[in-house]
């Protein structure tokens, strides 16, 4: 299984503390460790004073946009004149990206908890928890947590007695990475295919069955219950840097790493200590070569960049890339860079929902002419065309797929050009040769 | 609509009745529309045929009130949804770019060779295996991780593959 590691002491431990132990996955395991108090503790605060401890906490969308939580659920209207909704974002399937998996499996209590408050503050009376198809085991598992906080009155028409009415479904995907985009997502749950609406309007004005929603990552909604129990003020002390974000996340490393995983750090970590001393570096002989930190839509780093990055949303744009969703994606010198941007660009090819013509053509062209590359096949001037492809591709369409796609070709072709042009020149074995 | 044209000729054994019905009953309390049922609907077909027919996309048209074509648009639109009889074991293995940096093409050649598919989502000689290639599944710290049927196993090697497909054989 590879999992679950014993936590690293640099680690700072909160939404993973009790990942690995089965016990903590039933409701009476949960109760035992101090669950739901959050829940009781917020249902008696009014919801206003909810969303504003959660905007003061500066806890942030862990799900790769990093928008303020309690600014978003501030958006929804005070005044309830229509049904409201949360949607929880369990649809995971940004490559590299394997944190929310861990939290279903582990935790499913955690997440239904902060759903709970989420749902409560932003007058919610349905949550609807999007969990992508292929994630049968979390499935499973938070299905049966969701009966077992029923059975418990946590859930359903009077939640924790107190007369709220608070239910939460599970709405499964079908194999779909665009239905993590949240207007996708939406259609999703409304029974259509998953193409992404054009915004505005937003979702707290319109969202899923044209009513006022919310929809939140599940990580995001895990920390909920935390900043809660324990204050603002001391979420905000979970900082190692930029003290615009705060708080603890979860990072999956995988790729080339001797212990890849999930690893729990204060905002602002240093990602080479996150590689080489957390994960225990590259493998036994091997260099480091280049990282992804935050799921394969953010541009790739080499080396030294890699050396330098701080983890938190500013550190990263400062490194020349995105937190994203904290999937990172570890390259060794063994790595073939340009059969791996292809890869990359095959998957965006593969996943784009072809509403926009830059993103069903572009992601298409571009897999093509990275395979011509690959297939020794290639012309210097291709290199050309994918750079002139990738900005027509960037900040054109309705959502970010598009722009995705291009961010690794760029920063690839940028950062490891001698490999794409000994590819052209002499195949592979010319590409080897400069890797 | 019920039925569409051209589906008679094509033995269809109704699949929401009795318990499934039921089922289906309690899924739409749960939506303020009948069309927000669709992906679950379809999962029960699934669940019940193995697979999605045009008839039976024409059934759930049918009892969610929207048309069959609707129905086709939404099942291809979503990659888990078969369109067409698939083996025993249905088997999905993941190569995307970390997987794919820890081998995972020599486990999908591997489960390939094992089950005697030979080819990507063509049927082993048997009935027994249909293996798939698949995008991010999501579990990437766990190269390399596989589906088979409901079953999600994760650090699939290729030592561990002739295991894997004995167990399912």
């Amino acid at each position: 299984m590879g999992y679950p590691h014993k936590s690293h002491p640099n680690e700072t431990v909160v939404l993973s503390e009790h990942f690995g132990n089965p016990d903590a996955r039933t409701y009476d395991g949960w109760i035992w460790r101090g669950g739901y108090k959050a829940l009781e503790q917020a249902l008696a605060m009014s919801p206003g004073d909810v969303v504003e401890l959660v905007k003061a906490s500066g806890l942030r969308g862990r799900g790769g946009a990093g928008f303020p939580t309690g600014l978003k659920w501030s958006f929804m209207p005070k005044e309830k004149r229509r049904p409201h909704y949360l949607c929880c974002n369990a649809d995971e399937s940004e490559p590299g990206t394997f944190k929310d998996r861990e939290i279903m499996r582990w935790t499913p209590h955690a997440m239904i908890e902060g759903c709970a408050i989420a749902q409560y503050a932003i007058q919610a009376e349905i949550t609807y928890i999007y969990v992508r198809g292929e994630f049968t085991e979390p499935l499973t598992i938070v299905e049966q947590a969701l009966a077992e906080a029923y059975e418990h009155g946590v859930l359903g028409d009077n939640a924790m007695g107190t007369g709220t009415r608070l239910d939460m479904y599970i709405h499964r995907g079908a194999g779909a990475y665009i239905c993590g985009e949240e207007t996708a997502l939406m259609n999703s749950i409304e029974g259509k295919r998953g193409n992404p609406r054009i915004k505005p309007p937003f979702p707290a004005a319109e969202g899923v069955f044209g009513m006022p929603t919310t929809i939140n990552n599940v990580e995001t909604l895990a920390a909920v219950p935390h900043i809660i129990a324990k204050g603002p003020e001391w979420y905000k002390g979970l900082c190692r840097s930029n003290p615009k974000s705060v708080g603890t996340k979860l990072f999956s490393v995988c790729g080339h790493v001797r212990r890849p995983g999930n690893y729990e750090v204060e905002m602002g970590f240093p990602l080479g200590e996150l590689i080489h001393d957390l994960c225990g570096g590259v493998p036994e002989g091997r260099t480091l070569k280049a990282c992804i930190p935050g799921g394969s839509s953010v541009p790739i780093l080499n080396r030294d960049e890699t050396e330098a990055c701080l983890l938190d949303y500013e550190g990263c744009v400062e490194a020349g890339t995105m937190l994203g969703s904290g999937g990172v994606i570890v390259f060794d010198d063994s790595a073939d860079m340009v059969y791996q941007v292809m890869r990359l660009a095959r998957f965006y090819a593969h996943e784009s929902c072809a509403q926009c013509t830059q993103c069903r053509e572009g992601t298409a062209w571009t897999t093509r002419i990275l395979e011509r590359i690959l297939a020794g096949e290639g012309e210097m001037h291709d290199l050309d065309v994918l750079l002139d492809l990738a900005d027509q591709m960037t900040g054109k369409t309705i959502c970010v797929l598009s722009d995705s796609c291009a961010a690794p070709v760029v920063s690839g072709i940028q950062k490891f050009r001698d490999e794409f042009e000994a590819y052209i020149r002499g195949g592979r074995a010319a590409a080897i040769a400069v890797a | 609509m019920a039925g569409g044209a051209g589906v008679e000729s094509v033995a269809h054994e109704p699949i929401f009745v009795g318990e499934r019905k039921a089922r289906l009953d309690e899924i739409l309390t749960r939506y303020p529309t009948k069309q927000a049922a669709l992906l679950p609907a379809l999962w029960i077909v699934q669940e019940t045929t193995g697979w999605i027919s045009d008839a039976a996309m024409a059934e759930v048209a049918d009892v969610l009130e929207v048309t069959p074509a609707y129905v086709k648009g939404v099942v291809t639109f979503y990659t888990m949804y078969h369109q067409h009889p698939v083996g025993e074991n249905f088997i999905q293995v993941c190569t995307t770019t970390p997987c794919n940096l820890c081998g995972a093409e020599d486990v999908m050649n591997a489960l390939l060779d094992h089950t005697g598919c030979g080819d990507l989502g063509a049927t082993s000689p048997d009935g027994k295996f249909t293996v798939v290639e698949v995008e991010c599944l999501g579990a990437c710290g766990f190269a390399t991780p596989v589906i088979v049927n409901d079953d999600f196993i994760d650090g699939v090697t290729v030592d561990s593959v002739p295991d894997l497909v004995r167990k399912y054989s």
